[in-house]
């Protein structure tokens, strides 16, 4: 296998892994939203509630951050990285 | 000052803030020492709006890579503030808060959905865009699939979302521009339209991203500013996105003892257009899994779509920085998308508590008659009571405001000083401005680029390209501005609509675009207009009267119409010839980082 298609097998597998963690904040935790909502979460406000304000919101932010920094490390360690005078 | 312009940008964008920060207090200055609350509305809008006016007269050039990507040098944190204001419209400012007031956790949806868009712009399509190095979203499908047909039908999909959206932004700036300058709102409109332009006909996205990045500033400090003094000044907690637990809870036992009493059909006939009462649960949850999902689902799979915002990320020095540039976005959108939730608590408790100075619920209606606020709101059209059971106290459910009181009135239910409300109008200008420009110039682009340029005239000079772009610009606007002034849709419907129609047509021919080789032309354009057949079909249907099926609504039809395209762009491809050689280098190129991009520079 070529260095690029384990490039592309790593990024692929992150990818993966990224959608997965999107899935269980934006969907996932709706599918028992009801129930979940019965139980008290951060800062006092019920669990769901607390989701949909601020706990998904914020998941997400940290999601991107965390996706950027392994697809750069990913990138740096098949030496696909951009120069910096590209 | 030493440097060029981009390593200056922290400090010219901090005096800026400085400036304006010192405005809001000489306006405060004024305000006591007798100035109208009418001369402060004019002031704040005249003076932001000149500010971005002449921040577009600064941006303006002569250049396509600048005129089109602003050159590609816009640092990744800026270029986060630029697209959160090119992403939050007049509607997440003036009218989310409301929504969430007046129908709780079902609409709450739309802050996961409007938020969790951008994990998937960031890992599927953002920086193999950036890499790709076109100057518009059809430049790329054009490119990636090959021909004419393909580039027009992305330009037809881009247009119809975009169009619908923006008819929505400049109906926004127009009524905001109407009641900060006191003016009729058929003329608001137009007055809006030309504020808009100023700020994009001679910089085109270099003058946009410059103006973007000085209206999120305003608009973010408007909307923050009175919901963390409201907080306060209720006593309700000194950071309130913490603290405000005991508040919810609070609400949930006033509904409980109050309860949702339903009104006759005839007494709701008296109520005016617009107003609606409080009929749902604050924080209980009040919809089914599905209704939460699908149109969830359906606004994060439109943002990945919407041509406005992905073209924000061609403007990143590097694919590395387009997907910083992703994060930065979405942390400056949240800043604002979890103090809506908030502010709408605020408002809520602030209106329907006893036990608060503020509180009208359980007054008599001669009390309630007699309140300052109450008289100015209702003359405005939005508050309204009516004492349905002859009781003569006021009850909830004879109580009706509109949704963009929540935002508008607050501060002055509070009791916060008029230079509040001042800053909350210009806040909502700079909303709805900055989306309004980003949508515009991606239609123009488009258009100007994909059309003129790629098909009628390729042997076109710069100059004659950019002149086209900017009297195509001005067309745009002033076509969008007709439409808005005829009043046709509320300002939300159609912003969802504008997610639902981009993610029917172009999501998956996106995404397939980069992460499924075998993807052809035959299979993208049938994904493209199947798909937006397919969603407006279906739209079309279910306001006529149509059932519906599987639950989905009008407000989630690119449900619909994106599953349509996939089927289609799968079958199709896969029915005909795979694509050459050359076009799967092509995408092996754009799925690394390093290496010239597929498009040159200046193309």
């Amino acid at each position: 296998m070529s260095n690029q298609q384990k490039h592309w097998e790593k990024t692929r597998g992150l990818l993966f892994i990224t959608l997965a963690i999107w899935f269980v904040f934006s969907i996932g935790i709706f599918l028992f939203g009801a129930e979940m909502n019965e139980v008290t979460g951060p800062f006092g406000y019920p669990w769901t509630y607390w989701f949909t304000c601020q706990g998904s919101l914020g998941a997400f932010v940290i999601l991107i951050f965390w996706f950027a920094n392994r697809q750069e490390k990913i990138d740096e360690e098949f030496g696909f990285s951009e120069r910096e005078d590209e | 000052m030493k440097g060029n312009f981009i390593d200056n940008l922290p400090k010219i964008y901090g005096i800026y803030t400085g400036g304006f920060v010192g405005f809001i207090i000489i306006m405060a200055i004024a305000e006591q020492m007798g100035m109208t609350a009418k001369t402060i509305g004019i002031a704040f809008v005249a003076f932001t709006v000149f500010i971005y006016a002449l921040i577009g007269y600064l941006s303006r050039t002569a250049q396509a890579d600048a005129y089109y990507v602003a050159g590609r040098q816009v640092p990744t944190v800026f270029n986060g503030m630029a697209t959160a204001a090119d992403w939050m419209s007049g509607a997440s400012f003036v009218a989310m808060a409301g929504g969430i007031y007046f129908k709780g956790y079902g609409y709450m949806a739309l802050l996961v959905g409007w938020t969790g868009g951008y994990v998937l712009v960031a890992s599927l399509l953002a920086p193999y865009l950036r890499k790709f190095g076109c100057y518009t979203v059809p430049d790329f499908i054009g490119t990636r699939y090959g021909g004419n047909l393909a580039r027009f039908s992305a330009v037809v999909v881009l247009t119809v979302a975009s169009f619908t959206y923006v008819t929505a932004q400049i109906n926004a700036t127009g009524t905001i521009a109407s009641v900060a300058l006191d003016i009729p709102f058929q003329y608001a409109v137009y007055v809006g339209l030309i504020s808009i332009l100023l700020c994009s006909m001679l910089g085109g996205m270099r003058g946009v991203t410059w103006t973007q990045v000085a209206q999120y500033i305003v608009l973010i400090i408007a909307y923050l500013l009175p919901v963390f003094w409201i907080s306060n000044k209720m006593g309700a907690g000194f950071f309130p996105h913490f603290m405000l637990a005991d508040e919810v809870a609070r609400i949930g036992e006033l509904e409980q003892q109050f309860g949702f009493v339903k009104n006759a059909a005839a007494d709701l006939k008296s109520v005016p257009k617009g107003l609606a009462g409080i009929t749902k649960a604050h924080s209980a949850v009040n919809a089914t899994p599905w209704a939460f999902i699908s149109l969830a689902l359906a606004m994060m799979m439109g943002t990945a779509s919407l041509p406005h915002v992905m073209m924000r990320y061609f403007t990143t020095p590097s694919v590395k920085a387009a997907r910083k540039s992703v994060g930065w976005s979405l942390f400056f959108i949240f800043l604002l998308y979890s103090s809506a939730p908030m502010l709408a608590t605020l408002s809520k408790l602030s209106l329907i508590d006893p036990n608060l100075p503020t509180g009208i619920i359980g007054k008599t209606f001669a009390e309630v008659e007699a309140i300052d606020w109450y008289q100015n709101w209702n003359q405005a059209n939005l508050m309204f009571i009516s004492d349905f059971n002859g009781n003569g106290t006021l009850e909830l459910n004879e109580f009706f405001m509109g949704g963009k009181a929540v935002v508008l009135a607050t501060p002055e239910i509070a009791g916060l000083p008029y230079v509040i409300s001042g800053l909350v109008a210009a806040g909502g200008m700079a909303a709805a401005m900055s989306t309004a420009d980003g949508l515009i110039l991606a239609i123009a682009n488009a258009i100007s680029h994909d059309v003129y340029y790629k098909i009628i005239d390729p042997k076109a000079e710069t100059a004659k390209r950019l002149l086209v772009a900017r009297v195509l610009l001005v067309i745009i606007g002033f076509a969008g501005a007709t439409i808005a002034a005829m009043e046709i849709q509320g300002i939300l419907g159609s912003v969802i609509w504008a997610f639902d129609f981009a993610m029917s047509g172009l999501f998956f021919p996106l995404v397939l675009g980069v992460w499924w080789k075998r993807a052809n032309r035959q299979g993208a354009i049938a994904g493209m207009l199947g798909g937006l057949i397919a969603g407006a079909w279906y739209l079309v249907w279910v306001r006529t009267g149509g059932s519906g099926f599987l639950g989905i609504t009008q407000l989630t039809f690119g449900i619909f119409g994106s599953a349509v395209s996939l089927v289609l762009m799968v079958v199709v491809s896969l029915m005909t010839a795979e694509p050459d050689k050359a076009t799967q280098k092509m995408v092996d190129d754009v799925r690394v980082p390093s290496g010239k991009s597929i498009l040159g520079k200046s193309h």
